[in-house]
C-alpha cells in the first residue's frame, strides 16, 4: 500500500494535493452536500422562499407511480443495453481471437465507435430511423409497419437501446479480446485433445475463465446505461412518448431544470447516489474474488 | 459582478449631474427565445431603438428556446445577475406572476417612470392574458399568436368538398375527414401543439373552464377541470379517429408542423404563426379557417386565447432592485415596441398577430387582408364573441404549467397508443396536474 | 491411419469453417458499425430538398463542399435552421475544452498521486479516500447543485466553468498511484543519495517514466472531454461558447422550422471526426489507457 522509501516533509505533499482537494471540495463535496440539503427543502423557482419539509420529497418521489415506471424503464433499458452490447462484443471478440489474417485491421475498424459521443450516436441513428427521411424508417413504413418513434413508446425504447448498445460494443470488445487472449493456450489445447467441440470448449472453459472480465463489464455497462446515455435520450426522444424512454437520470434533469422542482430533483439525485455507491461497492467487492483454475 | 457594481455606480454618478449625462449609454440586457429568422428581426427592433436615442443601449441575446431562456433567467436571478428584460412564453406567465419581487410589473414601471403606453388599443385577449384581474398590466405583450386551422384545398376538391367552406363544427369535420380518407388522403387531420390546440384553445372557445378560479386568474388554489364531459368526449373522438385513420397524432410541441406543408396531412390545427412556413413550402393551394366547435354546446363558439410570449422586467436579484435610470430605459423600450409602425412591421413580416386594434383596422382598410386571404382569420377568431371574454376565455394562469402541459401530453400519448381511454387519461392528467398546482401553491405562499 | 486422416480432414474443414465464420462475422460487425456513419457522410453531400423529401441517397452527391463550407462558416442558411452557430467556433470550443480537461486532470492527478505515494504525512490516507470517493458519483448525479454552485460563482458561460469541475475525478490519480508504486525503491534511494529533493526526483525520474501512461490517459480524457453532453448543456447558453456535441443536437430543433438536414449531417461528421481520429491514430495508447484505468 505504501512505499518503503519515502520523502520527508508535510508542506510539500500538502501543496501537491491542494489542487485536487480544492476542486474536489468545491465541485464535488459541496454540491453533493447541497443536493442532500436541497432534498429536504421545498422552495419556489426564484429561491425567494423555502421550507424545510423533512423527508416529504423522498416519500413523494418513492410513492409516485410514475417514478416507479421510470425506475422500471431504467432497469429494462440498462439490462437490454448491457446484454446486447456485451453479447455482440463477446461474439465478435471470439471471432477476432481466431488465428486469421487481418485481425489487427478488424480490431481497428471495430474500436472507433467508442470515440463517438452518445449524443452524436443518437443523431446518426436518428438519420437512419426517422419516419420521413431515414432509410430504415421509410422502409418500415412502406412495409406496412407504422413506424414513428415519436408516437410509439416501444419503438422509441428500441431505438434508444440500439443507439446506446451500438456505441458501447467497442469498449466491451476491447476488454473481451484482452480477456480471451490472456487465457493460456495449453488449457484450450488440452480440452481440444480431449475431444471437446468448440462450442463446448467455449461454455465450459473459456466463459468461466473470462468471468471476472464479464462481471466487470456488466457493472460498467450498467453504469453507462444509467448515466452516460442521457445524451442519447435527450437527442432522440426527450424521454417520450409518454415517459416511455425516461430514465432515472433523465427525470432528475427534467424535474430540476425544466420543471424547476429543485427539492424533488435533489431527492431523486440522492436516491441515485445511494444506488451508484451500492453498485460501485459491489463491483469492488466482487472484483477482488477472481475465478481461477 | 464587480464590473456591474462599478458600472451601476458610475451610472448613478453620471445621472446625478445632468451635464455629465452624455456618458456611455446604459446597457439594458434583454434575453429572448426566438430562433432564426424571427430572432434576427427582434434584434433589429432593438437596434432601431438604440439608434433612436443615445441614453440606453438594449443588448438583445438569444438564450435558447423559451423553456431554456426561462431557466437561464431564473438561475441568473438567483445569482443576482438577472437580465433587465426577459421574453417569457405564455406558459410561464403563472410562474412569473407569482414571482413576487423577482419581477417588476409593467404598471408599476409605467407609474414610476411616467411613460405612457396605450393598452386600451390592444386586443382584449392579448391585454387580458398578461394583466391582473383588475386590468393592471404585469408584462409587455409583444409576439402573440392563436390557434387556427390550415387545410389543403386540393385535397378538399379531390374529395368533392367545397374548398372555400371549411366545416365549422366537429360533427361536420368528421364527415369531411371520412370523405377525404375515402378519396385516398391517408392522413386527413393532424395537430401541432396538442395540448394548446386540443385542450386549452378547445376549452376557451367552448366557454368551459380548464381550471377553477377562472383558470387560475383568481388565485393559486385553482384545480384542474380538464376531465369534464365535453373534453373527455373530444379526446375519445381523437383517439377513435386515430384508430380509424382519420386523425394522426403528430408529436409534441411543434413537431406536427412538418406534416402539413409537405402534403402528408390535409388538415392541421396549429399556430397562426405557421402561416409563414406554409407560404414558403406548400406546393398546393391552402386555406385558413377558425377552429371548429361541437354543435350543441351552450355558449360556443367564443374567442380563442393567445399563445406566444411577452416581455417581463426583472429585478437583478433577490435583494437588488434596478435604479430609476434603468427602469426608465426598460419603460422606454417597452413604449418603443408598442409603436404602431413596430407592431405593423412585426405582424406583416412574421405572421404573428397585430396586437393593436388600430393597426389591424388600418391594414384592413388598406386591403392587406384581401391580398393575404386568411391572415385576418386569427384576429377575427380572437375577437369572436364581441371582444367580451368570459373567465374561461381570458387565458390561463396556472403555476408549473410547463410541467402540467407535459403531463397532459404524456397521458394523451398513452391514450393514442391504446393503453388507456380518454376518460382515464384526463382523470389521470387532472390528478397529476393538481399535485403540481398544490406544490406551486405551497412554494409560493409569501 | 485412415481414421486419423479422416479426423485431421474433419478438423481442417471445421477450422476452415470457423475462419470463414470469423471473417463473415467480423465483416458484418464492421459494416454494422460503419453503416450509420456512411449514411450520414453520404447525406452530408446532398441538398436539403432531396433529404427532406425522403429520397435517401446511398452514394455521394454534388453538394459536399458547399454543405461543409456552410456548416463551418455560418452553421446554416438561417432560413430554416433554428440554431445558427458556425461549426468552426463550436469545434474550437470543443477542442479547447477537451484539451483543457485532459491536461488539467493529468496534471492535478500526477501531483496528487505523487504526494500520496512518496510521502508519509498525517491524514495521508484520509486525503486518498477523499479523492477515491469521487469515483462513486458521476457528475450527472450532482448535476443541479453543481450547476447552482457555478451560477453563484459566476462561472456559467465560461470556459473555466466548463472545464474545472470535470477535473475533480479520481481515475487518473488511481492510475498514476498504481504506476508510481511500481517504481523500484532503488531509484528513490539513488536520488536521495545524490541529494535530490522530491521535486527533482519528480521532474527527472517519475515524470519521464510516466510518459506512456500520460499519453494513454490523454487519449481517454480527450475523448471524455470532447463527448461531454449534460454539463455543457447546463453551463452554456451563450452561443459563442457552444460545443459541437451539444450544438449538433440543438440544431435538430423541435420542428418549429424545418431542419436543414444536410448541414446537420455535415456538422455531425465534424463532431465525430476528431475523437475518432485520435483513437485510430493513437490506438495502442488508447487500448492501454482503457485497460490500465480499469484495474
Amino acid at each position: 500500500m505504501h512505499k518503503k522509501v519515502i520523502f520527508r516533509g508535510v508542506a510539500l505533499p500538502a501543496a501537491l494535493l491542494l489542487p485536487q482537494l480544492v476542486i474536489t471540495g468545491i465541485f464535488f463535496f459541496w454540491p453533493a452536500g447541497q443536493a442532500v440539503w436541497s432534498s429536504f427543502l421545498r422552495e419556489d423557482a426564484f429561491g425567494l422562499s423555502r421550507q424545510f419539509v423533512w423527508f416529504e420529497n423522498f416519500t413523494d418521489v418513492l410513492t409516485d407511480p410514475n417514478y416507479l415506471t421510470v425506475a422500471w424503464n431504467t432497469a429494462v433499458f440498462s439490462a437490454s443495453v448491457a446484454v446486447l452490447a456485451m453479447g455482440a462484443a463477446l461474439f465478435l471478440a471470439v471471432q477476432a481471437d481466431k488465428a486469421i489474417r487481418a485481425a489487427t485491421a478488424f480490431k481497428t475498424l471495430l474500436i472507433w465507435p467508442y470515440a463517438v459521443a452518445p449524443a452524436v450516436a443518437a443523431v446518426l441513428w436518428l438519420f437512419l430511423f426517422h419516419p420521413q427521411i431515414g432509410i430504415f424508417g421509410r422502409a418500415l413504413n412502406s412495409a406496412g409497419i407504422l413506424w414513428d418513434y415519436k408516437i410509439n413508446g416501444g419503438q422509441a425504447m428500441t431505438l434508444v437501446i440500439i443507439a446506446a448498445a451500438w456505441k458501447q460494443v467497442s469498449y466491451n470488445f476491447i476488454f473481451f479480446l484482452a480477456g480471451l487472449q490472456s487465457i493460456p493456450k495449453n488449457v484450450l489445447e488440452a480440452a481440444a485433445i480431449d475431444g471437446a467441440r468448440p462450442t463446448r470448449r467455449f461454455w465450459t472453459i473459456i466463459f468461466p475463465l473470462i468471468s471476472p472480465t464479464t462481471f466487470f463489464l456488466l457493472v460498467v455497462n450498467l453504469v453507462y446505461a444509467f448515466f452516460d446515455t442521457f445524451g442519447i435520450i435527450h437527442a432522440l426522444t426527450q424521454g417520450g412518448p409518454g415517459n416511455a424512454t425516461t430514465t432515472l437520470i433523465y427525470r432528475v434533469y427534467v424535474d430540476g431544470v425544466q420543471n424547476l422542482n429543485f427539492g424533488s430533483s435533489a431527492a431523486q439525485s440522492v436516491i441515485l447516489m445511494a444506488l451508484v455507491i451500492a453498485m460501485t461497492a459491489v463491483q469492488f467487492r466482487f472484483i477482488e474474488r477472481k475465478v481461477h483454475y | 459582478m464587480m464590473r456591474r457594481t462599478i458600472l451601476a455606480g458610475a451610472v448613478a454618478l453620471g445621472l446625478s449631474t445632468p451635464a455629465a449625462a452624455q456618458q456611455q449609454p446604459i446597457e439594458i440586457q434583454f434575453w429572448h427565445g426566438l430562433t432564426q429568422p424571427l430572432g434576427g428581426m427582434l434584434e433589429q427592433i432593438a437596434a432601431d431603438f438604440n439608434a433612436s436615442q443615445s441614453q440606453y443601449r438594449v443588448v438583445a441575446t438569444f438564450r435558447g428556446s423559451y423553456p431554456e431562456t426561462m431557466v437561464a433567467a431564473i438561475a441568473a436571478f438567483r445569482a443576482n445577475q438577472a437580465p433587465h428584460i426577459v421574453q417569457m412564453f405564455e406558459v410561464g406567465t403563472g410562474t412569473m406572476m407569482a414571482a413576487g419581487r423577482a419581477v417588476k410589473p409593467v404598471h408599476e414601471l409605467l407609474a414610476e417612470t411616467g411613460v405612457q403606453i396605450p393598452f386600451d388599443d390592444y386586443l382584449p385577449a392579448v391585454r387580458g392574458y398578461y394583466s391582473l384581474r383588475d386590468g393592471r398590466m404585469m408584462s409587455m405583450p409583444f409576439n402573440s399568436s392563436t390557434a387556427v386551422v390550415f387545410y389543403n384545398k386540393d385535397a378538399f376538391r379531390r374529395a368533392g368538398l367545397d374548398p372555400e367552406a371549411f366545416p365549422r363544427t366537429w360533427q361536420a369535420l368528421e364527415q369531411a375527414a371520412r370523405r377525404l380518407r375515402a378519396a385516398g388522403v391517408e392522413c386527413p387531420m393532424t395537430t401541432a401543439w396538442p395540448t394548446w390546440t386540443q385542450v386549452e384553445q378547445f376549452s376557451a372557445i367552448h366557454n368551459i373552464p380548464l381550471a377553477t378560479q377562472g383558470n387560475g386568474f383568481g388565485g393559486l388554489n385553482a384545480e384542474l377541470r380538464i376531465n369534464n364531459p365535453l373534453m373527455v368526449r373530444h379526446l375519445q373522438n381523437l383517439v377513435d379517429w386515430q384508430r380509424e385513420g382519420l386523425f394522426r397524432y403528430g408529436g409534441r410541441d411543434g413537431q406536427g408542423d412538418a406534416l402539413f406543408p409537405n402534403a402528408t396531412c390535409a388538415i392541421i390545427f396549429g399556430s397562426s404563426g405557421l402561416r409563414a412556413r406554409i407560404q414558403r413550402e406548400a406546393q398546393f393551394p391552402w386555406g385558413v379557417a377558425m377552429l371548429p366547435y361541437y354543435e350543441g354546446t351552450a355558449g360556443a363558439p367564443i374567442n380563442s386565447i393567445i399563445g406566444g410570449a411577452s416581455f417581463w422586467a426583472m429585478n437583478r436579484g433577490p435583494n437588488a432592485t434596478r435604479s430609476a435610470a434603468e427602469n426608465l430605459g426598460i419603460a422606454q423600450f417597452f413604449a418603443w415596441v408598442s409603436r404602431p409602425e413596430v407592431v405593423r412591421k412585426w405582424h406583416v413580416d412574421t405572421g404573428f398577430l397585430p396586437v393593436r386594434v388600430s393597426v389591424f383596422r388600418a391594414l384592413e382598410a388598406e386591403g392587406f387582408y384581401r391580398q393575404n386571404p386568411g391572415a385576418d382569420i386569427p384576429i377575427a377568431q380572437l375577437m369572436r364573441g364581441g371582444g367580451q371574454m368570459t373567465e374561461n376565455s381570458m387565458g390561463i394562469r396556472l403555476g408549473g404549467f410547463v410541467e402540467i402541459r407535459t403531463i397532459i401530453q404524456e397521458e394523451m400519448e398513452r391514450a393514442f397508443q391504446g393503453h388507456q381511454n380518454a376518460e382515464t387519461a384526463l382523470n389521470s392528467a387532472a390528478q397529476r396536474g393538481n399535485v403540481v398546482l398544490r406544490n406551486f401553491e405551497r412554494q409560493n405562499r409569501q | 491411419m485412415h481414421t486419423t486422416q479422416a479426423l485431421a480432414a474433419a478438423t481442417r474443414r471445421r477450422q476452415w469453417r470457423g475462419r470463414a465464420l470469423a471473417y463473415a462475422a467480423l465483416s458484418l460487425g464492421v459494416l454494422v458499425f460503419a453503416f450509420p456513419i456512411w449514411m450520414t457522410l453520404v447525406g452530408s453531400t446532398h441538398d436539403v430538398g432531396s433529404i427532406g423529401r425522403g429520397d435517401v441517397p446511398l452514394w455521394f452527391g454534388p453538394h459536399g463542399v458547399e454543405n461543409y463550407a456552410t456548416a463551418w462558416t455560418t452553421g446554416g442558411a438561417g432560413t430554416r435552421n433554428t440554431f445558427v452557430v458556425p461549426a468552426s467556433s463550436m469545434l474550437l470550443n470543443s477542442a479547447l475544452m477537451a484539451a483543457l480537461i485532459a491536461v488539467g486532470k493529468i496534471a492535478i492527478s500526477l501531483l496528487s498521486a505523487y504526494a500520496v505515494v512518496f510521502f508519509a504525512f498525517p491524514c495521508r490516507m484520509l486525503a486518498f479516500w477523499l479523492i477515491f470517493i469521487t469515483l462513486m458519483l458521476p457528475v450527472e448525479v450532482r448535476i443541479i447543485p453543481t450547476f447552482e454552485v457555478m451560477v453563484n460563482m459566476g462561472l456559467t458561460n465560461t470556459m473555466a466553468g466548463l472545464t474545472v469541475p470535470l477535473m475533480a475525478s479520481a481515475t487518473a490519480t488511481l492510475l498514476f498511484r498504481q504506476f508510481f508504486l511500481t517504481i523500484p525503491d532503488e531509484y528513490v534511494e539513488a536520488a536521495k543519495m545524490d541529494g535530490a529533493g522530491p521535486l527533482r526526483f519528480f521532474r527527472d525520474v517519475a515524470l519521464p517514466l510516466s510518459v506512456t501512461n500520460i499519453a494513454a490517459l490523454f487519449v481517454i480524457l480527450f475523448i471524455y472531454g470532447w463527448n461531454q453532453y449534460l454539463w455543457p448543456l447546463l453551463m452554456v447558453n451563450d452561443r459563442a461558447l457552444e460545443t459541437i456535441v451539444v450544438g449538433l443536437t440543438k440544431m435538430i430543433g423541435t420542428g418549429d422550422s424545418q431542419n436543414e438536414w444536410n448541414t446537420i449531417m455535415a456538422t455531425a461528421m465534424m463532431a465525430l471526426l476528431p475523437p475518432v481520429l485520435v483513437v485510430v491514430l493513437m490506438q495502442r495508447w488508447f487500448i492501454k489507457g482503457l485497460t490500465e484505468t480499469e484495474k
